[in-house]
């Protein structure tokens, strides 16, 4: 009889979920539900993303030379890349796992039945479409080619407006991500399940957490450098334009002090994704628990510190150059605990390699390269010889797309059953692995040789000797447009056909695996009581 | 009684434990963004401090050309509007709906009057020339290509024409201080932040002004009261940082120098 109503009421859970809690379109349109939030954010970064990769795809093409005429004018060169540069960041990098799977995991991890502020999430939603919007029509019909970080006097001098739209668009933007920060923060506080102490939030959360405080802190400095550059365009403020006494090199002060640590904003939900993936997938309880976690607000407080190392040319001061060099270095030391932490975990574990995992593993690898070659770029000697080459392209592209884009996908064929109910199949998220894998090294690696040749980045030519390893980039990054080509497949494919999926597929141990998948309206039928750590595989 | 009082209660919202758990989180949301809002400033004043220690007498010179008494004014203004945003909250905890409606009326109405005094403020500034960039000068296409110092300030040109002194009231004592002002180079980046620091806390002004009309129109409906006056607070709050903004804008452009 209990063995009967326990199979009753859990076939009633799994039929009715989130998914079919109110029908229709307008009922996504005006949600309140974080899991049907964290989906449109979905569908919209996934957009916004194919059109950065268009763009991306151009630059390398263009950049290949394979005719004997350029495929892109000058101007049109300018354009592709600041499009990409801007989509990339603010558009799918920032948002990506933040608003995307934070959205969807973080109350379910914690044993919530939403986020603390649901109308203020799905307000921070609209802004986002908002910005997305105004800066898209910047770039579409005022031909902005300022690059992405919007450097005076060049953002500020030439006579085109498109400059004030993509500003507002950011600015924008930057608003929906200090009010996502803040709903995340209060939810941390105030809805965590009966039993969770800190010590037992999953550490995806104290990575979400983390970013938080940064989007916080950080954001509405980018706001007011943004507005800056508005007051200065439309009224000639002259803060930052040397005929009437202002610095241009204050610009760079004020946007990399937000943007370095926008960079952790990029990197840290990455970093607890991995945590989550390296555990599921091992099967053992995390090694180092608290190191990881303490590790996350370090970096986060670190990350204000050390904006001067994106100016060591730029005719700041040696001391300041010095004093920046060896605390860039410091953010190094928690960075290398956590991986040391994961590869600790890994260390006799039952470790299987299901897509998630690989993906998982080929952001250590990456990342790895991208944080050394970042220690290069911390030097000051190195620097004056690599700042503005392809070094620094391919360093970031490690960082950012090596490591934030790796966990953003290894995340979603994780989480996939979970949001939709279904399995994807694993052979096809294994071979888009392969191909972004190997694609990503291909474009990249040869672009620190590039760069440390002396290739300047942001160019529309170049000299000849460079020819064969830009041909053999673009080569590569066919291969990433083919595996994330076959990753959409695999996701559509598993959304319309896949094997229905079990409540916990991976074997893994935090709460929303606990639900049912996909997970009721209110995340779950009685709300947990939390009695162990988040990884308890003993 | 017993209708009346259910009719009342406060339903939380279904992800909250209780009203209370529901007030801590609202509370504690409310704070976080009000930080947001100080840091924003906060690079503001950072970017004057620079540029203060950079040109001490452009910016003296440049504060003594405003004119204090308005701006002590709106100071008076602003701390009188505080406190009938505080007594506003306070009524709606205690339930007295038409009386709270009075108060915050009362709010916005001191926030089109220090609005106003602005307004004043501002067209006097447009009129003598004190502003930033190329519209100080008489003619703002005269600096393209670097050549800047070869262009003729509107100050210059006012302080030429007696007709136009007396037409815009300038008195003799105004006079020595634009001589001063412009008797330094790169003297427009004071008025450059003068009117970015006033403006972005104008708009905060007009911000705060809606929104408090729009917990307005919730008293009148009595959608606030006793059980929950959550929207009443966070607004306050949010227009107590207007007002402690001012307090620092205040001393800093108009005062200290």
């Amino acid at each position: 009889m209990s063995s009967a109503h326990t199979k009753t009421e859990h076939g009633h859970s799994t039929d009715h979920n989130y998914l079919n809690h109110g029908s229709g379109i307008w009922s996504w349109m005006t949600t309140l539900d974080h899991k049907r939030i964290g989906l449109m954010y979905f569908a919209t970064v996934s957009t916004l993303f194919l059109i950065g990769g268009f763009f991306a795809l151009g630059i390398r093409l263009h950049l290949a030379k394979f005719g004997a005429t350029p495929l892109l004018e000058p101007d049109t060169y300018n354009k592709f890349m600041t499009f990409h540069g801007a989509i990339m960041v603010f558009m799918v990098i920032i948002p990506g796992i933040p608003a995307f799977l934070g959205n969807f995991i973080l109350p379910i991890q914690l044993g919530a039945k939403d986020v603390a502020f649901p109308r203020l999430n799905l307000g921070s939603y609209y802004i986002f479409i908002a910005g997305a919007a105004i800066a898209a029509s910047s770039m579409i019909f005022n031909q902005v080619d300022t690059g992405w970080t919007f450097y005076t006097p060049y953002s500020t001098a030439k006579t085109s407006n498109g400059v004030i739209l993509l500003v507002l668009g950011a600015f924008t933007m930057g608003f929906s991500s200090i009010l996502t920060g803040l709903n995340f923060i209060v939810t941390t506080h105030k809805l965590r399940a009966p039993g969770m102490t800190m010590d037992r939030i999953p550490l995806m959360i104290w990575a979400l957490y983390s970013t938080s405080i940064i989007q916080i802190l950080a954001t509405p400095i980018l706001a007011i450098t943004l507005l800056l550059i508005g007051a200065e365009k439309t009224l000639g403020v002259g803060i930052f334009d040397p005929d009437l006494g202002g610095d241009p090199v204050l610009f760079q002060h004020f946007f990399w002090f937000y943007s370095h640590p926008a960079v952790y904003i990029m990197i840290l939900p990455a970093m607890g994704v991995i945590s989550e993936l390296i555990t599921a997938f091992s099967k053992k309880t995390i090694f180092g628990y608290r190191a990881i976690a303490y590790s996350s607000v370090a970096i986060a407080a670190v990350s204000f510190l050390v904006w001067g190392h994106h100016m060591f040319v730029s005719g700041q001061s040696t001391l300041a150059g010095i004093i920046f060099s060896i605390i860039t270095m410091f953010v190094g030391v928690p960075t290398a605990i956590k991986l040391f932490n994961w590869i600790s975990t890994m260390y006799r574990g039952t470790v299987t390699f299901e897509a998630p995992m690989l993906f998982a593993l080929g952001f250590m690898f990456l990342f790895t390269i991208g944080g050394l070659t970042g220690v290069f770029l911390a030097s000051t000697g190195m620097d004056v010889h690599f700042h503005d080459t392809y070094f620094v392209v391919a360093h970031f592209h490690y960082v950012m797309v090596g490591g934030t884009l790796m966990a953003l996908m290894g995340g979603i064929f994780y989480w996939f059953p979970k949001m939709f109910g279904r399995m994807t199949s694993d052979l096809g998220g294994r071979i888009s692995w392969v191909l972004i894998f190997t694609g990503f090294n291909v474009t990249f690696f040869p672009q620190f040789i590039l760069g440390a040749m002396g290739m300047p980045r942001r160019y529309f030519d170049y000299l000849p000797e460079y020819t064969n390893l830009n041909q053999i980039s673009t080569v590569g990054s066919w291969l990433i447009g083919l595996g994330f080509v076959v990753a959409l497949i695999t996701m559509i494919h598993g959304i319309l056909k896949g094997e229905k999926a079990p409540d916990n597929p991976w074997g893994a141990k935090t709460l929303e695996w606990q639900t049912s998948s996909p997970p009721p309206h209110e995340n779950f039928i009685n709300t947990p009581t939390v009695t162990a750590g988040p990884y308890d595989f003993r | 009684m017993t209708s009346v009082s259910s009719s009342s209660e406060f339903q939380h919202q279904h992800h909250f434990k209780s009203a209370d758990h529901q007030y801590a989180s609202s509370k504690q949301g409310i704070w976080i963004f009000l930080c947001t809002e100080i840091l924003m400033f906060g690079g503001l004043f950072v970017g004057y401090l620079i540029y203060h220690s950079l040109y001490p007498t452009v910016f003296k010179n440049g504060s003594e050309t405003l004119d204090w008494k308005m701006g002590a004014v709106n100071t008076v203004v602003l701390l009188i509007s505080s406190f009938t945003m505080a007594a506003a909250i306070n009524y709606v905890q205690r339930g007295l709906h038409k009386v709270a409606a009075i108060m915050l009326a009362l709010t916005i109405a001191c926030a089109g009057a220090f609005m106003v005094i602005k307004y004043f403020e501002y067209s006097h500034k447009f009129h003598v020339g004190t502003v930033p960039g190329k519209f100080s000068l008489v003619d703002p296409a005269c600096s393209a290509g670097g050549k800047r110092a070869e262009c003729e300030s509107k100050i210059s040109a006012l302080l030429k024409n007696p007709a136009e002194l007396e037409k815009n009231h300038v008195n003799a004592e105004e006079v020595s201080r634009l001589k001063a002002v412009i008797s330094q180079p790169k003297w427009e980046m004071f008025y450059g932040f003068y009117f970015v620091m006033t403006g972005l806390h104008g708009v905060h002004v007009v911000a705060g002004a809606f929104l408090i009309f729009w917990v307005f129109i919730k008293t009148l409906r009595r959608k606030v009261g006793p059980e929950y006056y959550t929207p009443v607070e966070g607004v306050g709050l949010f227009w107590h940082v207007v007002d402690l903004v001012w307090i620092y804008l205040f001393p800093l452009l108009y005062l200290v120098g």
